[in-house]
């Protein structure tokens, strides 16, 4: 595909852009920034990406997974606002996801060791991961507001904050996943997902491609249980101090 | 007469959000006996009660619980000992029995069929109700399971937070005796918020008014009756608000 071919998809960006100025939604400015954000992160990401599958350098893949997590987890972090510790508390849920993911599809030998594979799995496994932290963080700064009496009744019968928070923690681990989950429910008769599609379209045979995105949703479902179990158990005791009394809340 | 302090309060401060909730409070609630807190909204009342029972931490100033200072006792402990009902306190959505069972759930414990009943009795109940969802009761009946539920505890020292607001006369009279035969028979320590002052004059061995969260004055009802403190005399006169 020539450049000159591409810009024609511009038209996907002036139809919103138009019915948002006719709507009056006032989402001209973001959907300025946010093409222009794309396509520069895009082309600069490719060329970086050429660079390092050209040296394939073990130091090069590891800065780049390690730029991926803190990017993910400036991202996120904002979400988690009045936590103490929140941005540590990210890097660590997307660390460890990426050790456990990685670790058992090179460790197994199911994919090969190499920049190819390594850094857009990674990529995929750390972005949805962020999303998933997202996701549990609004659901859960959600679940403490609504039942903050309910919590302090049973901190005030002498329940432990673990006791006060477990239901609305379990409820917000529970809701954050499941998009993941329905998502892969209806994967192939609803939506191709966008790495199967782009193997497609790049010409690989379409089993091929199959056989991977079998893998990838596989590896995204305990993505996403691992995010939101790990950076629950992370936050709910940080939201209590030693004297077992709420110290800070969720904000949006 | 020889009076035991409960609770024993010392230059108390509570600031949240730039904002200073008590002011300097000191005075001693006594074992045994039953003290109002009264006042008007906003005054400090609840923070007072929260802090007691560990809920919030003072800013500055000492409480101590049986002579013992509060931040020596584990906290689930010190809540056991000083159980509080909480006007806010929500009735769970699950049967009367499992709300009543909670603070022995907490504890890993179970509550029989019997205990529930002989509780829900005190509190004007009957047996029936054990396995009815709490959520279907009416607003006093939910209020007589708050209370109720914090009787399991067997808590020596309770507060109790505007406990009658929510019944009709006759019931909050029912809650009174209640509450009168709990501090007479067991010896417990009722701390009690009410904005009824013919309530308060009625049940208070001792009574505090609370302002803008400022002790304006603490004694025996009698001060209910007529005080020359002219802010005490404004608020009495202004009726209970």
């Amino acid at each position: 595909m020539t450049y000159g071919t591409l810009s024609l998809t511009l038209i996907f960006i002036f139809i919103p852009f138009l019915l948002s100025k006719s709507l009056k939604l006032s989402l001209e400015k973001d959907i300025t920034i946010a093409t222009v954000r794309s396509v520069i992160q895009l082309l600069a990401i490719g060329y970086v990406l050429h660079f390092i599958f050209g040296t394939d350098n073990y130091v090069y893949i590891l800065l780049m997974i390690l730029l991926m997590i803190t990017v993910a987890t400036l991202n996120a972090r904002k979400k988690g606002v009045g936590i103490p510790g929140i941005t540590w508390k990210i890097a660590i849920t997307l660390l460890t996801v990426e050790l456990v993911t990685q670790g058992v599809l090179l460790g197994l030998g199911i994919v090969p060791a190499t920049a190819q594979y390594i850094i857009p799995i990674s990529g995929m496994m750390i972005g949805n991961a962020m999303v998933l932290s997202v996701l549990f963080l609004n659901r859960f700064r959600a679940e403490l507001e609504a039942n903050e009496n309910e919590i302090e009744l049973i901190l005030s019968l002498g329940g432990t904050p673990k006791q006060a928070v477990h239901r609305h923690l379990m409820s917000a681990i529970k809701a954050s996943m499941i998009p993941t989950i329905e998502a892969q429910k209806t994967i192939g008769l609803v939506q191709l997902p966008g790495m199967m599609s782009g193997q497609i379209i790049g010409g690989a045979d379409p089993i091929q491609a199959v056989q991977f995105q079998i893998l990838i949703i596989f590896a995204l479902l305990t993505c996403a249980t691992l995010a939101s179990v790990i950076l629950g158990f992370l936050v709910y005791p940080t939201l209590f101090n030693e004297r077992m009394q709420r110290i800070a809340v969720l904000r949006k | 007469m020889n009076l035991e302090p409960a609770i024993a309060i010392h230059d108390l401060c509570f600031t949240a959000k730039d904002r200073t909730i008590l002011h300097n409070l000191n005075g001693v609630f006594y074992k045994g006996k039953i003290t109002t807190l009264v006042g008007p909204s906003g005054a400090g009342k609840t923070t007072l009660l929260k802090i007691c029972n560990g809920l919030l931490a003072p800013s500055s100033g000492d409480i101590l619980i049986d002579r013992q200072p509060i931040e020596e006792y584990e906290p689930t402990s010190l809540r056991r000992k000083v159980g509080i009902a909480l006007q806010s306190a929500p009735i769970l959505r699950c049967s009367v029995h499992e709300n009543l069972a909670l603070p022995r759930t907490l504890q890993g414990k179970q509550l029989t069929e019997e205990e529930a009943a002989a509780v829900l009795e005190n509190v004007q109940l009957d047996s029936s109700f054990l396995h009815r969802e709490a959520e279907e009761l009416s607003g006093g009946q939910k209020q007589r399971l708050s209370i109720a539920r914090t009787l399991i505890n067997q808590s020596d020292i309770l507060l109790l937070d505007e406990i009658t607001s929510a019944l009709d006369p006759s019931s909050a009279k029912e809650i009174e005796e209640l509450i009168l035969k709990i501090n007479r028979k067991y010896g417990v320590t009722i701390i009690w918020i009410t904005h009824n002052l013919q309530q308060a004059r009625r049940v208070s061995d001792f009574t505090w008014i609370l302002q803008n969260g400022k002790l304006l004055a603490s004694g025996n009802a009698s001060i209910l009756e007529n005080s020359e403190i002219p802010a005490v005399q404004q608020f009495l006169n202004g009726g209970a608000q």
